[in-house]
């Protein structure tokens, strides 16, 4: 038998439920893996001690008869997410010693669910970054090269999971933050419709686009989860009353004609993108037409613009959510934000400025608009569009360090669904030749995260690129 | 020259809760720091959630004071760096407010425009202090998402005396919707006018404008405008323009001083709040709330003035508060039965100067009722004294009969003072009509 922590959720779950193994067990193999692995691949930023009591706890709620489906899963949790008592560093030295004085919504719900959090996770600081270098705690390595990016932000999320230290992580998307490294490590990251999770004690990157998800092993992980953290939160007024279903319903239900829409713009006509990820998401095509999905050319006319608008609205917004750091409180001066938060700050701060908003933040605005029309419009063509997560295989740590331009392009095919709010699931699809992970992309309208559930789980199942794990 | 005079005032509306959390609004007093949370500290990952109470009370104010209430409305960022706003920005409104277009008519019949009535919280609080011998700033954020109102006015004024008359109606009528104590000394009312003086001939606005910031008193108003009309009158004289500028009001030395020189535009880098939805209203849900808005000042002076024919002195004072208009409906409803007039009633309470939170109507009637027993007098003798009045007095006579009628309340008054006693002044009168004629 495999090693506990290797497990998918569900299969994790299965097991406490059936008593093969207690939760206890469960979490020591996920802490050994930690010891074991976590030196290498740099995912942890802070774990937390009380890991094995919670572990007991679950067990003594499972022996009382709870089956709450995430009772007992060891979880990591993304350092944006607040933990009370438990250090949130943000990943950036401005925020090294913070402790929250309160749990994030969504941390709650984990919580109550009976999750047992193992720590928190490395990321690119505040969520500026695709690479999972941009931290004051040292990058994070892509498990299955460590010379490689695992993708970013949500860096240290993917990395875990992939390297199997934790059953699950929680990210944040909001240009690409979930499905980008989700895709550089071959495990499954959703970024939800957005309003679909609270916001609330996440700490704000982007406040219009953050999305908060999650990085799992399996498609049907990535639904139970999901079925725990949607859902209206009074503290978040952008959450709307918006019934949650059961996102595991929609699983194994055939996708024989169902639509599923190719955007021209996104492989023909976009520059820059690698001929081996186009091969493999050729591939990605006949295997969806083999299940029996229609595929369609389409187009989204104003992708082009899409990075420009979103490179405009995105640090607008970073400007003033990293004002209250502002060195008066949390004990460390604004000169400690890193680089790219800095550029971001200024960005921002000039793009807001009087005389400049309506040049920049106002038309970027509108843009975001016909983004959105694009979208709509296509909706009514397909149920679905599916494209590659990035237009390159995960790049070597360093090479586009020094090049933040590069390192922006590599949101391209992911920040459109932000800008539009709709969800977006990312999924493995095959290896380039240096045994790198690929993941494509299945985004949908506004709350049809049941939709992408069913394509991707049919994908996986079909593809099963998910059985195959880095050797560490 | 001719001062140009606007107005802007901050009114602290008195909700339960804060504008954006839960905690209580009811800061003054309070141990510092104790009435916060993560929401108003503006602590990472916190959201604000609007105060639908506090957002329904700002559309009455401005349907009270003759606003247009837009349809679409929604929040946006003020971005400034200030240590007592912990977020970095103040959430407030800036081209898409609750209400626009108002305007308010003053005592004198002039009409002052209102440009805008919009919702925002109020900052922390910052407290200068020496802490073991260190001088400290320490601060307070009780204060920290209290809700706002900002009232802002045309540049329509021209004098102090008219700010100052606007302002009592503006702190009247907040107080008859009851969204605020308006009371100055708690700073419940802050108030900012905007100084600048022009050429009699001249239309256009001049092109400075200096403000004078967070005045917490009407007199202080009165006497910074003043201030500020002398001293800018004393530069143009010279030819000089004086700079735009922020200035406060010192009053120990009852003259207004710099503050801080301004920009050509402070840059505030407003963008929409992301964090809060913006607010489509319905027809129906305006007109809801107009329907919630009770009995205004202005209306309530007209109807006592019209239905208990009161003068206009009287019913001025009368509906100053509407405590104490509803003391005097009250009592002038349980005066009824004992053939007590409203007139009788206003005497009392505005003559006698009740206490109306001592003071319940029901004896405050019996006490009226008291004082207006009247001794009985003999009619012949009563008729003896008017005639005796009316000889000695032939100028009564006289003036009557040209018309001034106002010469009775003469002839009352001498008839009254030599019965030397309380009598019943409507036999009185019957008397002396009859004898005039």
């Amino acid at each position: 038998m495999s090693k506990l922590n290797q497990l998918s959720l569900r299969e994790a779950a299965e097991g406490l439920k059936k008593k093969k193994f207690s939760s206890v067990e469960l979490t020591k193999n996920c802490l050994e893996q930690i010891d074991k692995a976590d030196k290498q691949i740099n995912a942890f930023i802070t774990l937390d001690k009380t890991a094995l009591n919670q572990a007991k706890e679950a067990d003594g709620r499972i022996a009382s008869g709870n089956d709450s489906p995430l009772l007992g899963i060891p979880i990591a949790l993304k350092d944006l997410f607040l933990t009370k008592d438990l250090r949130t560093t943000a990943a950036s030295k401005i925020l090294e010693n913070y402790i929250p004085v309160y749990d994030a919504t969504v941390v709650r719900k984990l919580k109550e669910a009976g999750v047992v959090i193992l720590g928190k996770l490395n990321h690119d600081a505040w969520g500026h970054g695709a690479s999972g270098e941009n931290t004051n705690f040292g990058p994070t390595k892509n498990p299955w090269n460590k010379d490689y990016v695992p993708g970013g932000s949500s860096s240290g999320s993917a990395a875990s999971v992939s390297s199997d230290m934790c059953i699950a992580a929680t990210g944040t998307d909001t240009g690409g933050s979930s499905r980008l490294p989700a895709a550089f490590c071959n495990v499954v990251g959703l970024k939800p419709t957005y309003g679909r999770v609270s916001r609330y004690g996440i700490i704000a990157m982007s406040s219009s686009l953050d999305s908060i998800g999650h990085l799992t092993k399996t498609v049907e992980d990535s639904a139970l989860f999901l079925n725990i953290t949607a859902g209206n939160d009074p503290q978040d007024p952008t959450t709307p009353n918006i019934p949650v279903p059961d996102y595991t319903k929609s699983l194994g239900k055939s996708i024989k004609g169902v639509k599923i829409g190719v955007p021209r713009e996104y492989t023909t006509e976009v520059g820059g993108l690698d001929t081996e990820i186009l091969s493999l998401f050729e591939k990605t095509l006949k295997e969806l037409h083999k299940l029996g999905v229609e595929i369609k050319e389409i187009s989204l006319k104003h992708t082009e613009y899409a990075n420009a608008c979103y490179y405009v609205i995105q640090p607008a917004e970073v400007s003033s959510n990293l004002a209250r750091y502002d060195g008066i409180r949390y004990g460390s001066a604004r000169q400690n934000f890193g680089e790219e938060a800095k550029r971001r700050i200024m960005l921002g701060t000039f793009t807001l400025s009087a005389g400049y908003y309506d040049a920049y933040y106002k038309k970027a605005m509108q843009v975001r608009t016909l983004i959105k029309n694009d979208f709509e419009k296509a909706f009514n063509e397909v149920d679905a569009i599916i494209t590659p997560v990035s237009p390159t295989p995960p790049w070597k740590i360093g090479e586009k360090i020094d090049d933040p331009l590069k390192m922006y392009l590599s949101d391209i095919f992911t920040v459109t669904a932000n800008l539009a709010g709709i969800p977006g699931l990312s999924v493995p699809s095959g290896f380039t030749k240096n045994n790198l992970p690929t993941g494509i992309q299945i985004l949908g309208p506004q709350f049809s995260e049941e939709r992408l559930f069913q394509v991707g789980y049919a994908y996986e199942q079909a593809t099963r690129f998910f059985e195959r794990k880095p050797n560490l | 020259m001719t001062p140009v005079i606007g107005l802007e005032t901050h009114v602290e509306l008195k909700t339960n809760s804060k504008m954006f959390c839960g905690c209580s609004a009811d800061y003054f007093g309070q141990k510092p720091n104790t009435h916060t949370c993560p929401v108003c500290l503006g602590l990472p990952g916190a959201l604000p959630v609007p105060n639908k109470t506090a957002i329904e009370w700002c559309v009455m104010l401005g349907m009270a004071l003759n606003c247009d209430i837009p349809q679409f409305s929604k929040f946006d960022r003020k971005n400034y760096f200030y240590p007592d706003l912990p977020k970095g920005y103040q959430i407030s409104q800036y081209d898409k407010p609750f209400c626009v277009n108002g305007n308010i008519t003053l005592q004198n019949g002039k009409r002052i425009g209102i440009t805008r009535v919009h919702m925002e919280e109020d900052t922390g609080k910052l407290i200068h202090e020496n802490v073991s011998g260190e001088d400290v700033t320490l601060i307070d954020f009780n204060r920290s998402g209290v809700p706002l109102v900002e009232i802002v006015t045309q540049p329509d004024f021209d004098n102090a005396k008219d700010v100052i008359d606007y302002l009592k109606k503006l702190q009247q009528i907040v107080r008859y919707l009851g969204v605020s104590n308006a009371d100055m000394e708690k700073g419940d009312m802050r108030l900012e006018p905007n100084i600048s003086l022009r050429k009699n001939a001249e239309k256009e606005l001049p092109k400075y404008k200096v403000e004078v910031k967070n005045i917490n008193s009407f007199s202080f108003v009165e006497k910074a405008i003043n201030y500020e009309i002398k001293r800018q009158t004393e530069i143009l004289n010279d030819g000089k323009t004086p700079i735009q500028e922020t200035r406060g009001w010192n009053q120990a030395k009852q003259k207004t001083v710099t503050q801080r020189v301004k920009e050509e535009a402070s840059d505030y880098r407003y963008f929409p709040e992301p964090d809060i939805p913006p607010i489509h209203w319905t027809k129906s849900q305006i007109s809801n709330l107009k329907f919630q808005i009770g009995e205004l000042p202005e209306e309530k002076f007209k109807r006592f003035e019209r239905d208990y024919v009161l003068s206009n002195y009287d019913a001025e004072i009368l509906t100053r508060e509407t405590t104490l208009a509803d003391y005097f409906e009250e009592t002038v409803d349980l005066g009824k039965k004992h053939g007590l007039s409203a007139k009788q009633v206003a005497n009392q309470i505005i003559n006698k100067k009740t206490e109306i939170d001592k003071i319940l109507p029901a004896q405050l009637i019996l006490e009226i009722i008291k004082l207006t027993v009247k001794e009985d007098i003999d009619k012949d003798k009563l008729r003896k004294i008017v005639k005796e009045v009316l000889e000695k007095n032939p100028k009564i006579r006289n003036d009557y009969k040209a018309g001034k009628k106002n010469v009775l309340q003469f002839a009352i008054g001498a008839a009254m003072s030599m019965v030397g006693k309380k009598i019943d002044t409507k036999e009185l009168i019957k008397i002396i009509m009859e004898e005039l004629k």
